[in-house]
């Protein structure tokens, strides 16, 4: 292992990535080190969905500002992410939905995105194959630019158009220490050997709470086990995202015609749990049907499981903390990480170089926790 | 000369799986993400021994080295049909 670097960067998740690719791209020596794989842990297990549609402004503004960077991503990268603007169709259920709902839409709308709410009998405009009545939905946003793209594609290209600019990743790479002076890290000690570095990112999903602990500072994030499905592919019919906070559900179609969704259990405790379970299936199966009968006829080929890095208030973690002066956090994605990471990386990278960020993240550090929080809302639990 | 298919699902060829390993993918889990190889509706059955052989000769591995992937369920093809039928007749 080389012996420094300026940026080191702990985790190889799509955040990780495209923040080592925004580094390298500014001329900034990097390191990353990943304990497994590339994509191993929620970069590659979830569902490849893209949305504006948030309930806070922070994340509105993250996401719109990701959606702006992955609609040049392949010519950026020189690859392909499968990325495509279907949409997202949110269903209400309830009218304190509708109530919430509209705020958001009304909020989205200042911030310039382009999204509406649509009463009931316009739902199937944009799915008809969705039994609206049936699982009793009585409203719903759509916003056409929302979208979807192969998750493990975009941290693969990340990946490799770093290390092809010039920056040193190293797999099966774990950390094991820090040491540290004058409440500053001058050097991290792995199971390769140690390296000095100048700023290091704690970028490792839903083991950075772990990672924090061995410099004794304290992450509220906690890791939950969220599980997920996907079918063999039938003749695509749908494009968008269809997402329900009532059922705790969404699923959509890939471009090849795969169905793939997931279903938060409400009584899923926190942990590092990736066992999959037949109480999933059912819940998927039960959900899948009423949502849409006809995808009884089709086979699910596989059901895996992840973990959510969830936060008390469901934003991301950003910037510097208080007692570890050059330990940046990039965590706590709550289980939407991968569609803000081309925005969360491009600002922790203006933040490391000494540019100005296009967006404030002051708001999203750490020590927000020490007050009062606003709770994103709109989220899949 | 034709091309030799490894992963008949995900239409993965051998020259593809040569490639990714020269590149630095050299776990049956790495080239399963980087090729999609094994995700088809047979989950492996046909490739996953295949890509075993083409790691020991290719990249080296012992075939004790080689850890094979891991086999998510519901490991045969079942219907959206039967699982909801089984929601309602289940306890959950």
């Amino acid at each position: 292992m080389k012996e420094r670097t300026d940026v080191l960067i702990i985790g190889g998740g799509v955040n990780g990535c495209a923040l080592a690719y925004y580094l390298v791209k500014r001329g900034a020596n990097v390191t990353l080190v990943e304990r497994e794989y590339i994509a191993c842990g929620s970069s590659g297990r979830n569902a490849g969905g893209i949305r504006q549609q948030w309930s806070t402004r922070e994340n509105v503004r993250l996401a719109m500002g990701s959606v702006k960077i992955f609609e040049r991503l392949d010519e950026e990268l020189g690859c392909e992410t499968d990325y495509r603007q279907g949409g997202y169709l949110i269903l209400a259920h309830t009218e304190e939905e509708v109530k919430q709902f509209k705020r958001n839409v009304s909020m989205q709308k200042s911030e310039g995105l382009e999204v509406e709410y649509l009463e009931q009998d316009e739902i199937n405009d944009i799915v008809p194959e969705l039994n609206v009545e049936g699982i009793g939905a009585i409203g719903a946003t759509w916003c056409p630019s929302d979208g979807h793209a192969d998750p493990i594609k975009v941290t693969i290209g990340y990946a490799e158009a770093a290390a092809r600019k010039g920056a040193q990743i190293y797999k099966y790479t774990e950390v094991l220490g820090f040491r540290v002076e004058d409440n500053e890290i001058v050097e991290v000690k792995t199971s390769r050997g140690s390296i000095r570095a100048d700023y290091i990112v704690n970028a490792a999903g839903a083991y950075s709470k772990e990672i924090a602990k061995l410099l004794g500072v304290q992450l509220p994030n906690k890791p939950y086990r969220h599980e997920i499905l996907i079918t063999e592919p039938v003749k695509p019919f749908f494009t968008p995202m269809i997402i329900s906070f009532h059922d705790n559900f969404y699923f959509r179609q890939t471009p090849e015609g795969q169905i793939i969704g997931g279903w938060g259990n409400p009584r899923e405790e926190p942990g590092y749990n990736y066992e999959s379970s037949l109480t999933f299936a059912k819940n998927m199966a039960r959900l899948l049907t009423k949502y849409m009968p006809k995808l009884r006829h089709v086979n699910v080929l596989r059901q895996w499981a992840g973990l959510y890095d969830v936060t008390p208030d469901a934003r991301p973690i950003l910037g510097p903390v208080e007692t570890v002066r050059n330990f940046i956090q990039m965590n706590g994605f709550s289980g939407h990480g991968f569609m803000v990471a081309p925005m969360t990386a491009t600002l922790i990278a203006q933040l490391i170089m000494g540019e100005k960020t296009s967006l404030p993240i002051k708001d999203l550090s750490l020590e927000r926790f020490k007050g009062e929080v606003v709770k994103e809302v709109s989220v899949v639990g | 000369m034709g091309e030799i298919i490894v992963c008949r699902c995900r239409d993965v060829t051998l020259e593809m799986v040569e490639k990714a390993i020269d590149e630095g993918y050299k776990t049956v889990e790495e080239l399963k993400r980087k090729l999609r190889l094994g995700m088809g509706p047979c989950q492996g059955r046909t490739c996953m021994r295949l890509l075993a052989g083409i790691l020991r000769r290719k990249a080296g591995l012992k075939p004790e080295a080689i850890k094979h992937h891991r086999i998510r369920p519901p490991v045969r093809p079942v219907p959206v049909g039967v699982l909801e039928v089984e929601a309602y007749e289940g306890e959950d």
